[in-house]
């Protein structure tokens, strides 16, 4: 027998409440083709619709060009186009926490950003935390507290925890875990993720 | 040697076949003295993963990052259908699309369960193929489909296998007279106990990468099982296992859903035959859904027989499994061989359904079968008056109880129970269920529950060492980290055989050219592969001391190892350097390790452990949270202890999603998936999780290998949702019955108790 799903989740706090920066990805290239040419209205006036777009960002550092189209999003340019596969996709739709990377400095999920949306920004994506080989407090404390089992999704945990020691510091076991609440570890290693995190705010403190 | 012949998981207990099936005769062999443990430098500690920085930094290429040159993106069509007729595949449109390369008809007659393979095409980008797929037009005659499995017993139901009933024998086992039994038992119990359709979901979805170079195929594949992939390809595309290559670097998880050759893996070889250019086929998180596997549902009842002390009488099992297409799990080896019982007997059926076929989801059997048996347990305790733990207690077993009657090699449970009991204060319990003081709505309880695994590890697994002239050490084995730690362990066992320190040892695995290794699944890895690591250092060591020997001019075995130089035993001044003993060697030299046998004629092999929880439960809104957990493992000798921990926390949030949130919806109308993505899919998050304690029981069992190693990772997993649905009964008096103890589940257990049924 199978009923429906009736599970509220303990917490009571979404996965999504943390993601910031959701495009309009709803405009794909095959219904902007036939407008190629034509204008349309935004809060700025009339723009030209485009369904691809040469952008300028800084990606670890580096400043770049990127010819992106209109619907690609910031993962797959990230993977296909810039060879940074750090960033991983596991679900494919703002669920997982999986490819989270940070846009100036804010932490995002790369599935659900349009590529365009990092014109003129700073992405910050797990390859660019080691800067000259030095790992970063937060990547020593993930090894020290095998803060990971498979590792699949250990980028997007360093890169939410990078952020949030960013903004607090000394976070609370509460807090880490409100964090953190954004990112599945399907291996189940949270409990020694914490560990990491915490280890990580004590490391970033003393150094 | 390859042993692949003997090893069949869904039995999950490889090595019992190298048991013999009727050996109760055996006289039990003379108590030996145990030798005094060992004083290890690295193993048992925690040693940091040697590749910690590779996955850190995101460096570390899983089979989804790799990419090759000239690659072309494969997709698969998969039929929106149940059940159905597939009349006519025309590709024509499909290849007309600019860019796409090759296409293929997949299905054949009939197609089974909605997401089975039906086309496939190969495009020089993704979109270009999800474009070309929707244009091949497929035409069906639907037939009539059944996805619920209690529907599927009715004899109208349609019949999901041709000329075959949907409802047929899983499993039978009997020993003694089980009506005897009843017949002297002073209290019987029954109930029946209910679990869920669990999906893997590992976090990197199946896929693969087929390369062909002349007529040798090379193939990057997510999977536990290089080798068995290699041997399954070779059969599906008639080429020379010889000529077929398995890669697999990292790999995002699997938990026994990537155990052999997957159907999208045979698409990619083919389509990369078909176009001569690597093609990469990877699956979708959807995909995961319908495709390839979950754990089967078991619907299980147990009548026990007791005396007023607690002594069990008479154990009786009845099963009814699903697993879609493909059988269920035998759910009955917890309650054949846990409680020593004289009287038992078990019947099991499966029904087929029009659902993709399961596939193993770690401890395949037992984890629903220890959330039953333990809850019945309880429940017994709760007739009896009596400590839960004191039941098990009362009914231990130092032997198998099952085919064979052998005393187990060893068997720290006992160690287990006592260490978890104290960790999770079991005295605070409530002594009778829900009899606990009430804050309000909530409820608190604790609860425990056992388990018994197999886990001995696999003979004949093959290890390499390699030792370099100038110091540097390879060591080489064709099993894959999955992410239990598994190159570490390996250069933990070669680093502490040849005095060195781990991150000296370089570790090559995850490629089938390497020596041959099991499955990584089973709890086999650890226990088969640092054995036949162990044993490859011994014999390097056993070199060395010979080529120091030569140069200290002593006889070789009046050579000791110690602080990185060999040394003159009788003469202590006589010593040389690691270095120049290496350098001696004068090549790189090879040694061949090998897992050796088990005395299978005189013990048996098994792994064990007690978990306990402690939790509390909303009795207005149905809500349970767990507060507090204990895991207890006999796992033997743990190799490192850093992965071990990890290992079990890990058994145990995969038993608290299971036990509270975990469950595959079907839509009986459309005969598909309901909730085929991880939001509605629910799985634990950080927030669901409380403190976990790990203990490791720590016996020595200088039987089972040459490191008395056994596995974890099912043992870590098998008692976790059934000690939180214990604690859960302890808390409101009712026991839940059926996993995941969603709100509903457990006000409607809270309804019957009001209604005192």
């Amino acid at each position: 027998m199978e009923k429906k799903l009736n599970t509220p989740r303990p917490g009571g706090v979404s996965r999504r409440d943390f993601m910031k920066g959701i495009g309009s990805g709803a405009l794909g290239t095959a219904v902007l083709a036939p407008l190629r040419g034509q204008t349309i209205a935004t809060k700025k006036g009339r723009v030209p619709v485009y369904d691809r777009k040469t952008i300028a960002l800084t990606v670890n550092g580096q400043k770049l060009s990127l010819d992106v189209e209109a619907s690609e999003t910031l993962l797959d340019a990230l993977r296909d186009k810039l060879d940074l596969t750090g960033a991983k996709k596991v679900c494919d739709r703002g669920e997982c926490g999986g490819c989270t990377v940070l846009l100036d400095g804010v932490p995002v999920y790369a599935c659900m950003t349009l590529a365009v949306r990092a014109d003129g920004k700073a992405v910050k994506t797990v390859e660019g935390l080691a800067e000259s080989g030095r790992l970063t407090p937060v990547q020593e404390a993930f090894i020290e507290k095998d803060g990971y089992q498979c590792g699949y999704c250990t980028p997007g945990f360093i890169m939410t925890t990078t952020a949030l020691l960013e903004k607090n510091p000394s976070p609370s076991l509460d807090e880490i875990k409100r964090a953190l609440s954004g990112n599945l570890c399907r291996c189940g290693n949270y409990a020694k993720i914490y560990q990491a995190v915490d280890a990580a705010a004590k490391k970033t403190k003393g150094a | 040697m390859r042993g692949k012949a003997y090893i069949s998981y869904a039995r999950g207990d490889a090595e019992r076949q190298a048991r013999p099936a009727k050996a109760a005769a055996v006289p039990p062999p003379a108590t030996q003295p145990e030798p005094p443990k060992p004083v290890f430098s690295h193993i048992g500690k925690a040693t940091p993963r040697v590749d910690g920085r590779e996955i850190v930094t995101g460096r570390a290429k899983f089979t989804h990052d790799i990419k090759l040159q000239g690659m072309l993106i494969g997709k698969i069509l998969r039929s929106p259908h149940a059940a159905a007729e597939v009349v006519a595949i025309d590709l024509a449109p499909a290849l007309a699309v600019p860019g796409v390369r090759a296409a293929l008809k997949l299905a054949e007659g009939k197609v089974r369960y909605a997401g089975q393979q039906v086309a496939a095409v190969a495009a020089v980008d993704e979109r270009t193929a999800e474009k070309a797929l929707g244009l091949v037009k497929v035409q069906y005659r639907t037939l009539p489909f059944v996805v619920d499995w209690e529907r599927a017993r009715d004899a109208a139901a349609p019949q999901v296998r041709d000329g075959r009933p949907n409802l047929d024998k899983l499993n039978d086992y009997n020993r003694g007279d089980v009506e005897k039994g009843f017949a002297e038992a002073e209290v019987v119990f029954e109930g029946t106990y209910r679990t869920a359709f669990e999906v893997h979901h590992p976090a990197e979805t199946h896929g693969s990468i087929a390369a062909w170079e002349g007529d040798h195929l090379v193939v990057y594949d997510s999977t536990q099982a290089v080798h068995g992939v290699r041997d399954g390809l070779a059969r599906a595309l008639k080429v020379p296992a010889a000529n077929v290559t398995v890669i697999k670097n990292y790999m995002g998880g699997g938990f026994g859903s990537k155990l052999s050759v997957g159907d999208y893996t045979v698409v990619a070889a083919n389509l990369a035959r078909e176009t001569g250019r690597p093609v990469k086929v990877l699956l979708s998180r959807r995909d995961n859904a319908v495709c390839v596997g979950y754990r089967p549902s078991s619907n299980q009842t147990y009548r026990i027989g007791a005396k007023k002390d607690g002594t069990l009488t008479a154990l009786r099992m009845t099963n009814i499994a699903c697993g879609g297409i493909a059988a269920g799990d035998d759910c009955s080896e917890p309650v054949v061989d846990v409680y020593k019982c004289p009287h038992c007997k078990v019947d099991e059926q499966t029904v087929y359904t029009n659902v993709g076929a399961q596939r193993a989801r770690r401890a395949p059997g037992h984890t629903p079968g220890a959330f039953a048996l333990e809850g019945a347990m309880d429940e017994l305790a709760a007739a009896l008056d009596m400590d839960p733990l004191e039941l098990r207690r009362k009914n231990y077993s130092t032997r198998n109880q099952g085919d064979t009657g052998l005393p187990y090699s060893s068997k720290g449970l006992d160690k287990c129970y006592d260490l978890g009991a104290k960790a999770i204060g079991w005295e605070r319990r409530n002594r009778r269920p829900g009899e606990g003081k009430a804050e309000g709505p909530v409820r608190r309880g604790l609860g425990m529950a056992t388990s018994i695994w197999s886990g001995a590890g696999v003979p004949g697994t093959l290890a390499d060492i390699v030792l370099y002239p100038d110091m540097s050490v390879e060591v080489i084995c064709g099993t894959q980290d999955i992410g239990c730690g598994t190159r570490t362990h390996m250069a933990v066992v070669a680093a502490e055989t040849l005095g060195l320190e781990p991150k000296e040892i370089t570790v090559k695995l995850g490629n089938s050219d390497y020596p041959w290794a099991p499955i990584s699944g089973g709890s086999l890895t650890a226990p088969s592969v640092a054995p036949a690591v162990r044993d490859a250092a011994l014999k390097a060591v056993e070199r060395l001391k010979a080529v120091a020997a030569a140069r200290l001019k002593v006889d070789p075995a009046d050579v000791v190892m110690a602080e990185r130089k060999f040394a003159s035993k009788s003469d202590p001044g006589k010593a040389v350097a690691f270095a120049e003993v290496y350098r001696d060697l004068r090549r790189e030299t090879p040694f061949h390790g090998e897992r050796g046998g088990m005395p299978g004629d005189q013990y048996a092999f098994n792994t064990f452990g007690a978990h306990f929880a402690e939790v509390e439960v909303d009795t207005e809104t149905g809500r349970v949270r767990v507060l507090k957990y204990v895991a207890a493992q006999d796992s033997g000798r743990i190799v490192s202890k850093l992965t071990a921990e990890s290992q079990v926390v890990g058994g145990v949030t995969q038993g608290l999603s299971n036990g509270l949130f975990e469950e595959r919806v079907m839509d009986d109308a459309t005969g598909t998936v309901v909730n085929p993505n991880l939001r509605d899919y629910k799985i634990a998050t950080s927030l669901d999780i409380p403190e976990i304690t790990v203990l490791f029981a720590d016996v020595d069992d200088p039987r089972i290998n040459n490191l008395g190693v056994k596995g974890l990772g099912e043992p870590a997993h098998v008692p976790s949702s059934g000690a939180i649905a214990n604690a859960v009964y302890n808390a409101i008096g009712v026991h839940v019955r059926e996993i995941p103890m969603t709100p509903k589940r457990v006000l409607e257990a809270l309804k019957r108790k009001e209604a005192g049924s």
